[in-house]
């Protein structure tokens, strides 16, 4: 019989075992989840599970029934040890030996570590697992004086939640500006601000170069300007190292995340990747990526179910992705560069404003501060390439909504821009 | 217990008795009710959490802010004026003992 093994029971991997279904699949589905939880969703960590009221739940991904009722053979808190690629087994971590027809790498990431001088006093705390956050949860109801290593997506979330708790808060970020790399500096100056605006000390320039503490428990943090922050409390968000180890120990290629095709393939024609762990072709950028956001896990989830019951299908969707940072929520689509054209569309004084922008004339990607419909219009520009120039957007009359639907009627050799970038 | 009818397109329907303060969405995806996705966790970002409230119950919902009303403009299937909501922008609790609602035909575009 066929038998589809999954490592990794997070987002990319249990909506592949709920869409392998949808998809008629009708051989044995194992799925090897390290963690002892049911599958959670991971963006409320950082947001709503951070602050007072919520009580602190975790919002499962599926219900406990889901695997009984997908015929789901689901190892909980089993993790997978080694793959043999020439035998096609794995190994797990209660002892079994399984074999495969296919394999999907669904492992994810985990936190990058700091390795200053006191990182490894108490109080020094990561964000990624459920795990991480109940700890965290806990502390916060102590802590006075929180710092924030790192001005990321992750940490600002965080670092807005804490703000909001009535915490002392310091984000000491190493670049010139938060989220500094996927954010147009204008987008990224803006959330400068509204983070500084609600009293959160946010020092740019600025690193860590060591943790002090007392009695074992951390008590401040140094920055690589010499100035020393009180904290009781420490977050590291410096960003994550794909699950890539098991790849390498089977010989598929690795190169920040485990190498695939179009089809989500690994170098081995009997093993896949996707979500977090994976880097692949983009066909938008027409560059080699590794993405770490929901829409990225579910969506090459639900194209890979396709090829893995024999419908070949190359992924292709647009990236999209959300942050919310206190009351201020940004959706972007597409991927921005850091130095793209941009157009401010709208009047961020009000809270409510979109940043369009270029590469070389051609739309890359749209950012929106609580305007969701704008970022709605945006996805669907950017998924038909509809060929909006600056000069459009900069147009007073430009309205996204009605420009997304009227062009979707436009002859399709119309569209300027639409051969796609060359793809590495 | 709160109590939440879940009508389905084929007709069946779930009914599921859910803790005070928790969302419709909430609700849905943890016992299990098929039909909701709610892939942002509640955030009011993604409209894969829509419904169609039944009648009866419009009343007794509380009022949608701006983001809600924005998304449910771009919903896979189509808006109902009166009836759309995000359910994770619904809590049951003290104020809202029961509900009942419809299920769209899709959360997502194919
Ligand atoms: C705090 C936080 C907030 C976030 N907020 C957002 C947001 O607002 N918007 C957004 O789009 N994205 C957000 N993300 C990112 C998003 O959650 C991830 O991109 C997504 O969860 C990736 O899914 P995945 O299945 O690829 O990996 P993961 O969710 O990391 O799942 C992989 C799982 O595999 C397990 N595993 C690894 N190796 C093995 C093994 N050998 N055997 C068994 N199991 C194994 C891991 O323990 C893990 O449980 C956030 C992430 C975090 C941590
Ligand atoms: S869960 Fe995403 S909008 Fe409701």
């Amino acid at each position: 019989m066929s038998r589809i093994v999954i490592i990794g029971g997070g987002q990319a991997g249990v909506q592949l075992a709920d869409s392998l279904r949808s998809e008629g699949y009708q051989g044995a589905i194992d799925l090897f989840a390290d963690e002892p939880h049911l599958p959670y969703q991971r963006p409320p960590l950082s947001k709503d599970f951070m602050s007072e009221e919520d009580g602190a739940s975790p919002l499962p991904l599926r219900a406990g029934t889901f695997f009984g009722d997908r015929a789901v053979d689901f190892h909980q808190g089993v993790e997978v040890t080694s793959v043999d690629p020439v035998g096609q087994t794995v190994v797990a971590s209660d002892g079994s030996t399984l074999s495969y027809t296919k394999l999907v790498f669904a492992t994810g990431a985990r936190n990058r570590e700091i390795s200053v001088p006191g990182s490894e006093l108490v109080g020094i705390r990561y964000l990624r697992t459920l795990d991480d956050a109940k700890a965290l949860q806990a502390e916060l109801g102590s802590a006075k004086h929180v710092v924030v290593i790192g001005a990321g997506f992750i940490g600002l979330e965080f670092a807005a939640a804490a703000r909001k708790r009535g915490l002392d808060v310091t984000v000491l970020e190493f670049g010139p500006r938060p989220m500094g790399r996927v954010l147009s500096q204008f987008m990224s100056g803006y959330f400068a601000d509204v983070h500084t605006d609600s009293g959160i000390n946010l020092k740019l320039g600025e690193g860590i170069a060591s943790l002090t503490g007392v009695e074992g428990k951390v008590s401040g943090a140094v920055s690589t300007s010499g100035t020393e922050y009180p904290a009781d409390l420490v977050v590291v968000g410096i960003g994550v190292l794909p699950n890539s180890e098991l790849a390498v120990q089977a010989c598929l290629e690795v190169d920040n995340g485990i190498v695939v095709d179009a089809c989500l393939q690994t170098s081995d024609p009997h093993i896949f990747a996707l979500g977090d762990c994976s880097s692949y072709p983009n066909v938008h950028t027409g560059a080699r990526i590794r993405l770490e956001s929901v829409q990225n896990a579910t969506d090459q989830a639900r194209i890979l179910a396709k090829t893995l019951t024999g419908k070949p299908t190359p992924y292709e969707a647009l990236p999209w992705f959300w942050s919310q940072q206190g009351a201020v929520k940004l959706q972007i689509a597409g991927i921005i560069h850091c130095d793209d054209e941009s157009i401010v569309r709208g009047e961020p004084a009000s809270g409510k404003f979109s940043v369009y922008c270029f590469r070389d004339g051609r739309l890359t990607g749209v950012e929106s501060v609580n305007s969701p419909s704008e970022h709605m219009a945006a996805r669907k520009v950017l998924e038909q390439r509809l060929p909006l120039t600056p000069e459009l957007v900069m147009d007073a009359d430009f309205d996204p909504k009605s420009f997304s639907r009227q062009s979707a009627f436009l002859n399709p050799n119309d569209k300027e821009g639409l051969e796609r970038p060359a793809t590495v | 217990m709160p109590k939440i009818f879940y009508h389905h397109p084929g007709g069946a329907t779930d009914v599921i008795d859910a803790v005070p303060g928790t969302s419709v969405m909430r609700a849905a995806i943890t016992n299990g009710v098929d039909g909701i996705i709610g892939e942002c966790g509640g955030q009011a970002m993604c409209a894969t959490c829509h419904i169609y409230v039944r009648e009866d119950y419009i009343g007794a919902l509380p009022a949608m802010n701006e983001d809600e009303d924005e998304m449910l403009d771009v919903t896979s299937s189509p808006r109902d004026d009166e009836r759309s909501r995000l359910a994770c922008q619904i809590k049951v609790g003290p104020s809202l003992q029961e509900i009942a609602i419809d299920l769209p035909l899709t959360q997502v575009e194919p």
